[in-house]
């Protein structure tokens, strides 16, 4: 059962000349996390508004959890948690003033909007700050006091907007624990996000989108082998460069990289981990301790830069050198 | 039903934001009864009304229609800065009523008024005020006043929702507010302006009310311009007109725009 369809989405401002979204299509299965992958202004906000009944499409068809969202908003807002980009709370209210409205508004009574803050700022190791404005509260706990908000009333489906843009690595490391928390429990979750780690960590699929339709789709491993396989590198030092690459070479056989400034011995392998283990054990039997050893699969920003660099074949040169620098920030 | 719970919630929300930052009550309180002062002590004394008990009492109705007209503005300026922080996306995300948040902001702000408006009033008895009509009258200004207040309200959501950012909000608002606010009967007479300035002031709804309530105080009201116009005549009942005239334009208008509302 998918939770989340999205069916050639058109949305275009300025009258037409931007297309924020330009024949949109992804869908997501029940209780799965996908990611939405892309660089400021590839259309990952305004999928995520118009899934959350904030925009009306041009065209195009989207439901949640079976709903439609431009025919019945009413009930898609009733199973749905959005928490945005910049934290929406009231920022001069407390942290439990602020879900208590929320619970308010989400229809509970005043006392099960109470038993719940009680329950939401306890998960989010909230509990202490509950009485303090939240501009007083870190940026992380900002973020978290936000999702809180977007889960009183557990949402089937969840959206998250860049739910760590702009937080710090703790902060960062913070939110991740807690959305895996939430994914255990079983809630579909589509969460926006410009790093790619930030998917590879938190997302079952991942949907590249670039100028406001996805252009590669597929889990983490698969769009990495989509660009490439696994490459074996080995780091040894100076004097043993030579026998080193005699080794690789009888193991990959083919196109072996050698960079002597790193000392790094490199060529593609098919046989990922074997190939791995047959190195390290020839290389003992030479008794040559190798600084490094591994197997590389291709980043996903390498995922990125190949995808977008493809779309961008058509173009002239030029253009694909300027894309690409802008890709890469 | 659920419709007016949802408002209520979000009027509460303000009301508990006037607790935990208090400075917004004690300055919008403030500013008007430094007004009164001001004008009550430079102007009073220059400014001849022939009225029993001096300036006073023609100023007070004026003031009071200045401070509930500029409820325009905190409904604007606290709309815009919603818009801003993104906490309309999380309103409009939830299964609320589609015209809660804009009802229970400008109920909010009409509310505050009750406080802003007391406090003026005590203030004005102090310095000379004694309006004479009777208790009856003299509720039904302020109802009058609350009114107008929450009409300009609905005017303010307009602006807070299109301009989606706090301080062009206060600008703005200030910019169509204080002339309105000037360019009528509330301080001065308004003989003294040039002829086509006399038109405007006169069917401005800021001198229809200041001229009704003055009516409602106790007072006639010798600010008018030419006597005998049908504002001037009647301005009780062109400031009720003026009062439907704002909520059936802005009430829909405002509804729609916030359903439309993006950042």
């Amino acid at each position: 059962m998918k939770a989340i369809i999205a069916e050639d989405l058109y949305k275009s401002y300025n009258k037409g000349s931007v297309k924020a979204l330009d024949g949109l299509n992804l869908d997501v299965e029940e209780g799965t996390v996908l990611g939405v992958l892309g660089p400021n202004g590839a259309g990952k906000t305004t999928t995520v508004r118009v899934l959350a009944t904030l925009l009306t499409p041009d065209s195009g068809r989207a439901t949640v959890a079976g709903i439609d969202v431009v025919k019945n908003p009413d009930e898609v807002r009733k199973i749905i948690g959005l928490s945005g980009q910049y934290a929406a709370v009231d920022e001069t209210l407390t942290g439990w003033d602020n879900l208590i409205m929320f619970g308010r508004l989400y229809h509970l009574s005043t006392k099960q909007a109470k038993v719940r803050a009680i329950e939401l700022l306890e998960q989010f190791s909230l509990t202490d700050s509950a009485k303090r404005p939240i501009r007083t509260y870190s940026g992380g706990m900002r973020r978290r006091l936000d999702l809180a908000a977007s889960l009183i009333i557990k949402p089937k489906v969840l959206f998250l907007d860049e739910p760590t843009t702009g937080l710090d690595p703790r902060g960062r490391q913070d939110m991740w624990g807690v959305i895996n928390e939430l994914v255990k429990g079983g809630v579909t979750l589509l969460l926006t996000t410009q790093y790619l780690e930030e998917a590879d960590q938190l997302a079952d699929e991942i949907a590249v989108i670039d100028h406001g339709k996805v252009i590669a789709r597929g889990t983490s491993d698969s769009l990495k082998k989509q660009v490439g396989g696994e490459r074996l590198e080995i780091v040894v030092e100076n004097q043993y460069i030579a026998a080193a690459k005699q080794i690789v070479a009888k193991i990959s056989g083919s196109a072996i990289n050698v960079d002597e400034g790193l000392r790094q011995i490199s060529a593609p392998v098919t046989t990922g981990s074997k190939a791995l283990i047959e190195a390290a054990k020839l290389l003992d039997e030479q008794g040559i301790h190798p600084l490094d050893i591994g197997l590389k699969r291709p980043s996903l920003d390498d995922v990125f830069l190949s995808l977008t660099g493809h779309l961008a074949e058509e173009k002239t040169e030029e253009d694909l050198a300027t894309s690409g620098k802008k890709r890469s920030r | 039903m659920s419709a007016v719970m949802d408002a209520i919630v979000i009027t509460k929300r303000q009301l508990l934001q006037l607790t935990r930052v208090p400075e917004v009550l004690l300055f919008s309180t403030i500013q008007p009864i430094m007004f009164v002062l001001l004008f009550r002590y430079v102007f009073g004394g220059s400014i001849d009304t022939g009225q029993p008990g001096g300036y006073v009492q023609l100023l007070m109705p004026g003031i009071f229609v200045q401070t509930v007209a500029f409820t325009l503005a905190g409904t604007a300026v606290g709309l815009a800065a919603d818009m801003q922080k993104g906490l309309i996306d999380r309103f409009r995300s939830l299964p609320i009523s589609r015209s809660a948040v804009v009802f229970g902001r400008t109920l909010g702000d009409g509310a505050l008024n009750i406080v802003v408006l007391t406090a003026m009033g005590i203030t004005g008895f102090i310095v000379g005020w004694r309006p004479s009509s009777g208790f009856f009258n003299i509720v039904l200004g302020f109802i009058f006043l609350l009114v107008f207040g929450f009409a300009m309200s609905w005017v303010g959501v307009i602006i807070g929702l299109s301009v989606r950012e706090e301080r062009v909000a206060q600008n703005a608002t200030f910019i169509a507010v204080f002339p309105l606010t000037f360019l009528s009967n509330a301080f001065a007479p308004t003989t003294g302006m040039p002829k086509p300035l006399q038109y405007v002031a006169e069917w401005n709804p800021v001198s229809t009310m200041v001229a009704g309530c003055r009516e409602l105080f106790g007072l006639t009201n010798e600010f008018g311009a030419t006597a005998g116009s049908f504002p001037s005549e009647n301005p009780l009942l062109m400031s009720l007109i003026y009062m439907v005239i704002i909520m059936a334009i802005f009430i829909p208008l405002s509804v729609r725009k916030y359903n439309k509302a993006s950042k």
